[in-house]
């Protein structure tokens, strides 16, 4: 729910003349400026300010802002839990993919359910969970303690947390996408002596990969970018627990607005990155559909009417 | 037909197994000990704790503000969908893959963006402030930040549904002649509620729970800018943690139920639309 965002696939169907179905000339270039305006304000604007923000003091102060221990030493942990994250996340999500595309069983949609639920927990919430769960007064504190394990205020209580709220982007993305490539060329490698494991890597794996890139681009966006949860989870020790956004939190209360920009200019970077992946995707997925669609049009053509639609792609349009 | 067919393929007791301890361990046993704990107060303690007048002000901010923040993007979002889809104009290609840009943008940078902007002497608050509009450590900042993370929800759940809205029937109606506002009104408009809808309530709860950004713009000063999630992480920091538990079980079944709302708008907006 609170998850993310996906532009679906654009299917004009029909391409239907547009007399007597236009707006007036007036009206429509009102609209236009509307949300041009709307767009400016609160698209544009934060956007380019960041950069602006990040160089007002010059290239110089940019660059000691970022190569400074503590801002240095958040990079290094940022990357660092996205790379642990991301990874258990699509393990995660190529698993609940195949067992809910590609079998029935009761309480799928209730497990599909669960699966989106973290997109609808408040960060915070989901970070005191885990205080609950693993701080010193929480249920296995005194265990942990004992054992000399720390989770709270350490580096795996930030993983955890960002598990959490990244957890169903990649399942949540490879599912559609699953169930709509149809399992005949899984159980034609079946028969023909393919191993499990084979068809998975070979036929499976291949038949996904955007879809699974997709969901991994967005995974580690929100990765990288979590505040509220790990927040809650980090402690805030300077040089060790702090990543990317809380340093820039930390900047900013220390009134260092220029070097809190350094390090956001940083991310709003990321951002882009995944914008432009996102839509490179998008942009592939959309031909591979009309490619896919002309192809079963000739191929309806040639054979019995029963064959149904090959739905490739996913088509979800919202979170 | 998918019954016999799946059968064949491997792997299901390995992949559901996997799911669901993961599940398990991430997700279902957290929220539980989140309830369990709660459950430690009696319910009158539980009632006074939530409903104190600090707590109070922090909901009616919290909602209030998202409430506002996705009325806006309802309106501004519709605008905004209509005219990517059914105009063209310079800058549509760039303005279109921008609108995920509030998703994409941790919220940290979001708030810390928003609030300089807004700051008397940012690039918008210089001539806002002395105008009387302080976007800045006021409610008024809570709903701009509410507005920014919630816009691309309202924009790409309506998008798809314009694209594939049939033109013939505008066409009908205007052959049988009704004016572009009638048909707007009469044919358009109704087809569009149920989804415009569904995206308020997505761009609404994604706003309840926002923390990120708000940090940043509003103040945080108690009964005037202080949201509920930042309550919760202020009650952890004087270690009342019953507390923090009580005001997270209220906004964790809260959002529960817009969970269940959404799930129902979207069947009800899918209906709509075959």
């Amino acid at each position: 729910m609170a998850g993310y965002v996906k532009r679906s696939r654009q299917t004009n169907g029909h391409t239907a003349s547009k007399g007597g179905t236009e707006e007036s000339p007036f009206f429509k270039w009102l609209l236009i400026t509307v949300a041009l305006l709307f767009s400016i304000l609160f698209l544009l604007l934060p956007l380019v300010n960041v950069f602006a923000q990040a160089l007002s003091k010059g290239w110089q102060a940019y660059w000691t802002a970022l190569s400074e221990p503590d801002a240095w030493a958040a990079i290094k942990l940022t990357l660092l839990v996205a790379a642990i994250t991301v990874p258990l996340n699509v393990v995660f999500g190529l698993a609940a993919a195949w067992a809910i595309a590609k079998f029935d069983f009761r309480g799928k949609s209730l497990l599909n359910t669960l699966i989106d639920l973290p997109f609808s927990v408040s960060p915070v919430v989901a970070g005191l969970m885990y205080v609950l769960l693993f701080g010193l007064q929480g249920y296995f504190g005194r265990w942990l303690a004992d054992h000399e394990i720390k989770i709270i205020f350490a580096v795996p209580g930030i993983v955890i947390a960002t598990i959490f709220i990244t957890f169903p982007f990649v399942a949540r993305e490879l599912i559609p996408v699953m169930q709509a490539t149809r399992s005949e060329q899984e159980q034609a490698a079946l028969t023909l002596g393919a191993t499990g494991w084979q068809t998975f890597w070979r036929v499976t794996l291949p038949s996904v990969k955007w879809g699974l890139l997709y969901g991994i681009i967005l995974c580690n966006a929100r990765a990288m970018g979590e505040f509220g949860a790990v927040s809650v989870v980090s402690g805030h020790i300077t040089g060790q627990t702090d990543t990317m956004p809380l340093r820039i939190e930390k900047l900013y209360q220390e009134y260092n607005a220029a070097a809190a920009f350094a390090i956001a200019s940083l991310l709003a970077l990321l951002a882009l990155l995944t914008l432009g992946i996102k839509t490179f995707l998008e942009w592939k997925q959309e031909r591979d559909y009309e490619r896919a669609q002309r192809a079963a049009e000739s191929y309806e053509d040639s054979t019995a009417p029963t064959s149904r639609e090959p739905e490739i792609t996913a088509v979800r349009s919202q979170p | 037909m998918a019954a016999q067919r799946f059968r064949v393929l491997p792997g299901f007791g390995l992949t559901m197994g996997f799911t669901l301890f993961y599940l398990s361990a991430i997700v279902i046993i957290p929220i539980a000990a989140l309830f369990l704990k709660s459950f430690q107060l009696s319910w009158a303690d539980f009632w006074r704790v939530v409903t104190t007048d600090r707590a109070m002000a922090a909901y009616k901010l919290t909602f209030g503000a998202s409430l506002i923040a996705a009325l806006i993007n309802a309106i501004f979002g519709t605008i905004l969908a209509w005219v990517l889809v059914r105009y063209t104009f310079p800058g549509k290609k760039f303005i279109d893959a921008l609108v995920d840009f509030p998703f994409a943008l941790p919220t940290a940078v979001a708030g810390l963006t928003l609030s300089n902007l807004f700051a008397g002497n940012g690039w918008l608050g210089q001539f806002l402030v002395p105008l009387g509009i302080k976007g800045a450590f006021t409610p008024l900042g809570v709903i701009i930040a509410l507005t920014f993370v919630g816009m691309p929800f309202a924009v790409r759940t309506l998008q798809p549904v314009l694209e594939n809205l049939d033109r013939g029937v505008e066409e009908v109606a205007a052959t049988l002649g009704a004016g572009r506002l009638r048909t707007f009104v009469k044919i358009i408009a109704p087809t569009l509620l149920p989804t415009i809808i569904t995206g308020f309530a997505l761009s609404f709860a994604r706003a309840v729970g926002e923390y990120g950004s708000i940090v940043f713009i509003s103040g945080n000063k108690p009964f005037q800018t202080e949201i509920a999630p930042y309550l919760i992480v202020f009650r952890l920091e004087e270690y009342d943690y019953l507390g923090a538990t009580a005001i997270a079980a209220v906004l964790l079944v809260i959002s529960f139920v817009i969970l269940a709302v959404i799930n129902y708008l979207e069947s009800w907006a899918g209906r709509y639309q075959r």
